[in-house]
């Protein structure tokens, strides 16, 4: 990454084929009137997201089908750089063809993937994410007008940061669905933050009842405590739906202790020896190192350095991970 | 045809410079603190050419004009030196800048404010200029320096260099300016403007990238920013990059000979880019021609988003510069755009246009056709100018 970064390049170079061709030739660009909704036999819906002067605006055009709430059809018009126009674009044609309900749930990411040339390098650099965001914003309004709702039925509608016009409810589900951890992350993704920066942090051009700091911190937290909580639940039922690996340290230290008990330990004893677990921990290479203390015979055993460690690091591996790593001390 | 607009970004090199460039590079390519052969025959185009940066600048042989690495390294130097000389090891405690300065010049004042240093941003007008009476009231007795740029990167507005001089030596004050922009463009003259430090970088002015300078009043101190040898006569150490100076030289000495074609071919090319691009409806530009340096036009295309644009003109082979915010990577929008506050759809949708003395007729007549055509599609895409029915309550 450093050597990557030191020169500098192009964000252009960073887009996928499919943005550029989108960006040159946009495939749902334009508007429906009254006159095609009434062809179509459906009702005309626009919706507005954005603003010019926060340098990102667009506006949906759907004809949908009063009976059956499918979009008949889909158009565009963007005011924004190329990206915009091509997830604009890309977003309209999503819609095409799916029910109002169905339209509701297509999400950013669905959005940028849909422009992925492959499917592991993404479309668009991350601080152009905000304009799939933009794009999916877009839908929510749309659907608000058609079901005479008010979007925040949608989504709850505080407003964050009033630049960009990024809610709450925004902000903490891009977090989750794209497993943020950064304040930076959030203004590529969304653009919260972009501009005067006083949703930020305390202490900025205004004061604001909520800042990106504290929600990304309670929105972690509430996923940890997801997390934890569908560890838990899994422990429980008893399934293994969630993997060793991702385990939190205090019950990774049960699993081993409780195979070490049942595996392990009667063998050694047998020889008059024994071992007692230190401490774990998580590397940074992903894995569990186990600290163990010989006890008895097996404190000056010469195979307690090969043979038998080699032993117990199998069954470990075999019974719960291969990430896990044995330390004699 | 390929057509480049973006000469406030940089220039290309005059194939006269580079050819004064190349026998110092594998023929006299002693180092020229040497003593020997080798390294005194690179001397007489030393010399020369700084001949012609003193020239270029009326610089007086008691002045000094250091060469560096670019004016960044410059602006850098005259701030940092004199905080440490003035502020660290003096009794003064403030800077006087504007909102609308280079980052090398903002971005080293705001490392100085977080040193505890007092820096005063002065405001600009909507075509992007200071006054010269918030100056005035803004300068205190513990006033270590003002710096003030001669012209505008983004709008090629000129500053009243000459009256902020006179202000700042009336009130003994030391001044300096960053005048990259200006030099090759209008008359730069150190004496009239009474500066005490000017900044200026080769490859504004069809000079090579790499190469820059800091003009110091004679006998004005400032500790060295590069420690370490006796190159510069102490001022700058590192060792002389001949083939740098001598092409810096005669870019300077060629950029001052064309002042008058600059004044007046160029400019007459830009005017005529900016009245044509002028016809289409809903464009403005920032200041007054005459108020600008001869080659710059910051125009504002209302619907279209400044990225998109140069996006558009790329494919045509048109290379410009745009102060939006999304051809940025950090997203922010531009501080210049900003601070000339006229409307926040100007942050978006300017278009910098800077033109050279290279800058051909045919190239402008093509430019004026891409512009044209790139301004229809877009705005066909546009929401700004989007169908909607009297019943639809637009948020855009």
């Amino acid at each position: 990454m450093a050597k990557n970064s030191l020169i500098g390049g192009s964000i252009w170079e960073e887009y996928s084929q499919k943005v550029q061709d989108l960006m040159n030739h946009p495939q749902n660009m334009g508007e429906l009137t009254e006159e095609d909704a009434k062809n179509m036999g459906g009702k005309l819906i626009i919706a507005d997201f954005g603003a010019e002067s926060c340098g990102d605006a667009v506006r949906l055009y759907w004809i949908v089908d009063e009976a059956t709430e499918v979009i008949k059809a889909a158009k565009f018009k963007s005011f924004g750089c190329g990206t915009a126009i091509a997830s604009s674009d890309t977003m309209a044609e999503l819609c095409k063809g799916k029910t109002v309900s169905e339209a509701v749930k297509i999400t950013n990411i669905d959005v940028e993937k849909a422009m992925r040339d492959t499917p592991d390098i993404p479309a668009v650099p991350p601080q152009k994410m905000h304009c799939s965001v933009m794009a999916y914003d877009v839908i929510k309004a749309a659907a608000a007008s058609f079901k005479g709702v008010d979007a925040a039925s949608f989504e709850d509608d505080i407003i964050v940061c009033e630049c960009a016009r990024v809610s709450l409810g925004t902000i903490k589900e891009v977090i989750k669905i794209n497993n943020l951890k950064t304040v930076e992350e959030i203004t590529n993704y969304t653009k919260a933050g972009a501009f005067c920066k006083s949703c930020i942090k305390p202490g900025g051009h205004e004061a604001r009842e909520y800042y990106l700091v504290d929600i990304l911190r309670d929105t972690r937290a509430e996923m940890e405590h997801d997390h934890l909580l569908a560890i838990s639940n899994s422990k429980i039922e008893g399934s293994n739906t969630v993997s060793f690996d991702d385990l939190t340290v205090v019950k990774k230290f049960q699993q081993i202790e409780a195979v070490i008990d049942e595996n392990i330990r009667p063998m050694l004893v047998m020889d008059g020896g024994n071992l007692e677990i230190l401490d774990i921990k998580q590397g940074d290479d992903g894995m569990t190192d186990v600290y163990i203390r010989y006890l008895g015979a097996c404190s000056g055993c010469a195979s307690s350095s090969t043979g038998t460690l080699f032993a117990i690091e199998a069954v470990l591996q075999e019974k719960l991970s291969k990430n896990i790593r044995i330390l004699p001390i | 045809m390929r057509v480049y607009l973006d000469n406030n970004a940089t220039t290309i090199v005059d194939p006269k410079v580079f050819a004064e460039m190349v026998p110092y590079f594998c023929q006299m390519y002693g180092n020229p603190n040497s003593l020997h052969q080798f390294g005194s025959e690179s001397h007489p185009a030393l010399r020369k050419a700084m001949d012609q940066l003193y020239a270029g600048i009326n610089a007086s042989d008691d002045d000094d004009i250091v060469i560096t690495s670019c004016a960044t390294e410059s602006n850098n130097w005259v701030i940092k030196s004199i905080y440490n000389d003035y502020i660290l090891n003096g009794d003064k405690d403030h800077i006087i800048t504007s909102e609308v300065e280079h980052p090398a010049v903002g971005a080293t004042c705001k490392f100085l404010e977080g040193l505890g240093v007092k820096v005063t941003y002065l405001p600009v007008n909507t075509d992007g200029v200071i006054s010269v009476e918030d100056l005035k009231n803004a300068i205190t007795d513990k006033t270590a320096l003002v710096s003030i740029m001669w012209a505008n990167n983004e709008t090629g507005m000129i500053f009243p260099i000459e009256e902020i001089g006179a202000i700042c030596k009336e009130r003994g004050v030391l001044f300096h300016t960053d005048a990259v922009q200006a030099i090759g463009k209008i008359p730069v003259d150190v004496k009239k403007a009474h500066v005490d430090f000017l900044s200026f970088s080769a490859h504004k002015f069809h000079g090579p990238k790499g190469m820059g300078a800091l003009y110091i009043k004679g006998g004005q101190q400032l500790s060295p920013f590069f420690h370490g040898g006796e190159h510069m006569g102490g001022r700058r150490s590192g060792t002389l990059n001949v083939a740098g100076i001598v092409g810096m030289g005669k870019a300077m000495e060629l950029a001052v000979e064309a002042l008058d074609f600059e004044k007046s071919n160029v400019r007459r090319l830009r005017d005529k880019l900016e009245d044509a691009l002028l016809q289409i409806p809903e464009t403005m530009v920032v200041g007054t021609k005459e108020q600008r340096v001869p080659n710059t036009i910051l125009i504002s295309v209302k619907g279209i988003e400044g990225e998109a644009m140069l996006w558009d003109l790329n494919q045509n082979g048109i290379g410009a510069s745009t102060g939006s915010a999304c051809a940025s990577e950090a997203l922010e929008s531009n501080p210049v755009m900003e601070a000339i506050g006229a409307e926040a759809d100007l942050a978006h949708t300017a278009l910098r246009l800077s033109l050279s003395r290279f800058t051909t007729e045919a190239e402008i007549d093509y430019a004026i056709d891409v512009i044209n055509k790139a301004v229809v599609r877009l705005r066909a895409i546009s929401s700004t100018y989007a169908y909607a029915p009297e019943w639809h309550v637009s948020k855009l």
